[in-house]
């Protein structure tokens, strides 16, 4: 295991909402859901463009970057994201998006390297619960 | 049941928090003044309705949101519906037109033309309204932070269909304040905006008096997580923060006030929202007349869109959103609105299809010739139970009103994220009394179908071509026009903006010289600043 990262520190996650959609409830209810979850959760606020969430992400040293997009723009913005995630060497921060995501897409999404997708209506527990699934995973992966 | 043994009823409590009692009598209704309290349809307070006669004399509008790619697959769509018996258009912009960038801004990347229609300069206003006679149809623009440049280039529409401004009937949205609380299609700091609400307030009530200026709207801050009560109580607060800066230019309350207009939510408990819209009636007279001092009577008349729902309806099973949106229809006819939008049944998924669209409309025209609707005025006035919890409605409106003034004015509540934190909390409690099956969601967390498979919806399909498509477009724009013309233009408005003047004049030069609203809004952003969000959970 890395010093400093014992396995069971609390997750990190950065809420953003990157882009130009401006509806916030479904993000600060997660936020707050995860926050109650024994997450530190940090929100981006609105209009964020992909840079800044990445920045964000690299400054706040988060595990997870959870992305809220309700405009349709999801498949640009994703794409966007992962390959900046990439160029700044975060590719281990796990990726979640949430919103206006037909079925359809939710594979695409997959294929473009986002680890969990969770449409309108999805559980909040069930999101916590990936989101500690998966950064456990991955700190197992890191310590192994 | 036993004799002497106590009934268990469950408890209500509406979302605004008013304990609900099994039945109600003429001992709820002691001290219940008719004069006073309800007055006649069309006589003050106006709680049964602004109009003597209301929907007997003509039924409510019917107004669809709509919008979607380019302007000339909308205008297709929007001439379908008028088609089948829509009387007036609802406008909706796609994310780049509404935070004021052209569709070629490196930010519009992927959102062009998705949540509704682009519109980067007075040639896209065109052909959005090609062969759509405006002197005949009204029109909305959901349109906040750049409604001041979307209004001059609707009137600019007009003039070149022979319309002059004296005579154009419409609404623009208008209503910044909302936008920081629940929408988020904010660009210019909070005081700066306001002075553009007042600048088109003053046009319209010097220069097109059938155009109103402003739809102030209690409908976002309630979908994101306000009460019914607070949802009328903060709208209340904004229209006056908005009348406020329209008195201090020297304008009198009965030339401002009959400019207002209101968009209310119309989801959640049905007697709630009856009850709601009669309160907040009554309300706005009581307001303008005592706190204002207003003597016309069109002064104290609170005219409303109320519709849409979205908050109310759901993913799974997404037809039951259908049967929502009849019942949703019903309370926005019982409250007596002027004018009606429904959500689409299939909302949660897409950019509503054709057919979803003509469903609501359906489900509104089956509701006012079918069902007995526009027959006769505020059919529920006289009800203990709906006469009482009007007045509960209207005490618990005032309430919010008063926390806003604790916290120091709207103003104050919006740039601190007093009103955006305590709404957010609201909805996560929501959410949460939902997972705990303490509010029903039939279908949902209730009645649950195991069996139930992905649902039927047509998703709307974007086309990425369309983007490309749009931009050329710009590019000609840009190309044809006289760019002398437009600079100069942009160069008057950075001057006036800079000073006290009212921008209207300036922006109409401006759009009917073709400058895009980008290059308007960079102006805009330059002179006034941008809002800097206060980012708390």
């Amino acid at each position: 295991m890395a010093p400093g990262s014992p396995a069971d520190r609390p997750v990190r996650v950065l809420v953003a909402k990157p882009g130009l959609d401006g509806h916030d409830k479904g993000a600060k209810v997660v936020a707050r859901a995860l926050r109650d979850a024994g997450m530190e959760v940090i929100y981006s606020g609105l209009h964020q463009t992909v840079e800044q969430v990445v920045n964000a992400a690299l400054q706040e040293a988060v595990d997870v970057i959870g992305l809220s997009i309700l405009s349709g723009a999801h498949l640009t913005l994703c794409q966007k994201l992962r390959r900046a995630l990439d160029a700044a060497d975060l590719r281990d921060v796990i990726v979640v998006v949430g919103g206006v995501i037909p079925g359809k897409d939710a594979e695409r999404l997959k294929a473009l390297g986002i680890d969990g997708v969770f449409p309108g209506g999805a559980d909040l527990q069930a999101i916590a619960e990936f989101i500690h699934g998966a950064v456990a995973a991955r700190r197992a992966r890191e310590a192994g | 049941m036993a004799e002497g043994k106590k009934e268990q009823v469950r408890e209500v409590v509406l979302e605004s928090g008013i304990p609900v009692k099994p039945r109600y009598g003429p001992e709820d209704l002691q001290g219940f003044d008719y004069a006073c309290d309800l007055g006649d349809p069309g006589e003050y307070p106006y709680t049964r309705g602004i109009h003597p006669l209301m929907y007997r004399y003509r039924p409510w509008t019917m107004r669809q949101y709509l919008g979607f790619g380019t302007p000339r697959e909308s205008n297709e769509r929007f001439r379908y519906l008028i088609s089948i018996g829509q009387n007036a258009l609802n406008v909706a912009f796609d994310l780049p037109s509404q935070m004021g960038l052209d569709s070629d801004d490196p930010l519009a990347e992927g959102e062009v033309g998705r949540v509704g229609m682009a519109v980067d300069s007075l040639r896209d206003m065109e052909e959005a309204f090609d062969r759509i006679p405006l002197g005949e149809i009204s029109t909305s623009l959901t349109i906040n932070a750049p409604a001041a440049v979307m209004m001059a280039m609707y009137l600019a529409v007009a003039e070149k269909q022979g319309l002059p401004r004296a005579r154009v009937a419409g609404t623009a949205q208008n209503d910044i304040l909302k936008e920081y609380i629940g929408r988020g299609a904010w660009v210019y700091d909070i005081d700066p905006s306001i002075r553009m609400i007042g600048d088109t307030i003053e046009f319209c009530a010097r220069e097109a008096p059938r155009y109103n200026p402003v739809s102030v709207c209690g409908y976002h801050i309630r979908e994101s997580g306000a009460t019914p009560a607070q949802e009328i109580g903060y709208a209340y607060c904004i229209a006056m923060a908005y009348i406020d800066d329209t008195l201090a230019r020297g304008l009198t309350i009965d030339e401002v006030a009959p400019r207002f207009t209101f968009n209310f939510n119309i989801y959640g408990n049905l007697w709630e929202q009856v009850a709601k819209f009669r309160a907040a009636r009554r309300l706005w007279a009581r307001l303008m007349r005592d706190h204002y001092g207003a003597r016309e009577p069109r002064s104290m008349w609170m005219r409303m869109i109320a519709g849409g729902g979205g908050s109310g309806l759901t993913i799974r099973e997404p037809e039951n959103n259908l049967i929502r949106g009849a019942y949703y229809a019903l309370a926005s006819a019982l409250g007596g609105a002027q004018t009606m939008a429904l959500c689409c049944y299939d909302e949660g998924y897409t950019i509503p299809s054709a057919k979803a669209s003509k469903l609501s409309l359906r489900t509104m025209q089956i509701l006012a010739e079918e069902m007995g609707l526009s027959d006769t005025v505020d059919p529920l006035a006289g009800s203990y139970y709906i006469e009482t919890l009007t007045s509960q409605m209207e005490e618990k409106i005032r309430e919010a009103m008063r926390e806003v003034e604790r916290w120091g004015g709207i103003v104050k509540a919006v740039a601190e994220g007093l009103i955006q934190r305590k709404v957010s909390i609201q909805a996560y409690q929501e959410q949460r009394a939902l997972k705990a099956g303490q509010v029903v969601k039939v279908g949902v967390n209730k009645y649950v179908d195991p069996t139930e498979q992905e649902p039927d919806i047509l998703l709307y399909e974007f086309d990425p071509k369309l983007a490309e498509g749009q931009i050329a477009r710009l590019n000609e724009v840009r190309r044809t026009r006289h760019w002398e013309e437009v600079r100069r233009c942009l160069e008057g408005l950075r001057q006036q903006a800079r000073g006290q003047q009212n921008l209207m004049p300036a922006i109409i030069d401006a759009v009917r010289a073709y400058a895009t609203l980008g290059e308007i809004t960079a102006v805009f952003k330059d002179t006034f600043g941008e809002f800097r969000e206060p980012v708390a959970l």
